[in-house]
């Protein structure tokens, strides 16, 4: 499913037209990446949870050369699945 | 450090605040979107959004574990897990500001 798909789904279950449903979806998405732009998390009951994980600076090594580079710290979002959608995703198969 | 939690409710404020429905549709719109998504997941199938991420639900195959507490060998059955791979649009984001 992408996201037009998804707006669709949305409209028709709500009942409201594809332009609404859209505006909708996407206020909700760029709120989510505000926020954690932000840095701050992101709590869905029943869906999961987004945090922002800092890593710190580390060396690596390019892997098709093996030759030796830093790394800068950066940060990553994390998102850990909550436990309905957890335990629904396994039992559904 | 604390840092502030978006929530459902926080979405929800958002949502009636740019758009002007009233504040309990957009609750329930919300929840609605999530569940949509949640639905997606449930068949299977991964969700992808441009600029966000992409969902995916990917299976897992049965390992040998141990209970960590008794040090007992078990397997871990195949399962299926959610994951979340931010694209590249919200990882610059999320390393832009300091």
């Amino acid at each position: 499913m992408n996201k037009s798909e998804l707006i669709e789904a949305l409209a028709q279950d709500i009942a409201v037209p594809h332009r609404e449903a859209a505006a909708i979806t996407n206020t909700v998405i760029d709120t989510m990446t505000e926020a954690l732009a932000r840095g701050e998390s992101i709590e869905i009951r029943g869906f999961g949870s987004f945090v922002i994980k800092n890593y710190g600076s580390y060396e690596g090594r390019n892997p098709k050369t093996g030759k030796k580079i830093k790394v800068s710290p950066k940060k990553l979002p994390f998102f850990k699945v909550g436990k309905d959608l957890r335990e629904q995703v396994n039992k559904n198969r | 450090m604390q840092t502030s939690n978006v929530t459902r409710k926080e979405l929800a404020e958002v949502v009636a605040g740019k758009l002007g429905y009233p504040l309990s549709s957009c609750s329930d719109i919300v929840d609605r979107l999530f569940n949509a998504m949640k639905a997606s997941m449930l068949d299977g199938s991964s969700i992808k959004l441009v600029h966000f991420g992409t969902f995916s639900v990917r299976d897992k195959k049965p390992r040998k574990g141990r209970n960590p507490r008794t040090g007992k060998a078990i397997t871990i059955q195949e399962r299926q897990i959610v994951s979340f791979r931010p694209s590249k649009q919200l990882r610059a984001r999320v390393n832009r500001q300091a």
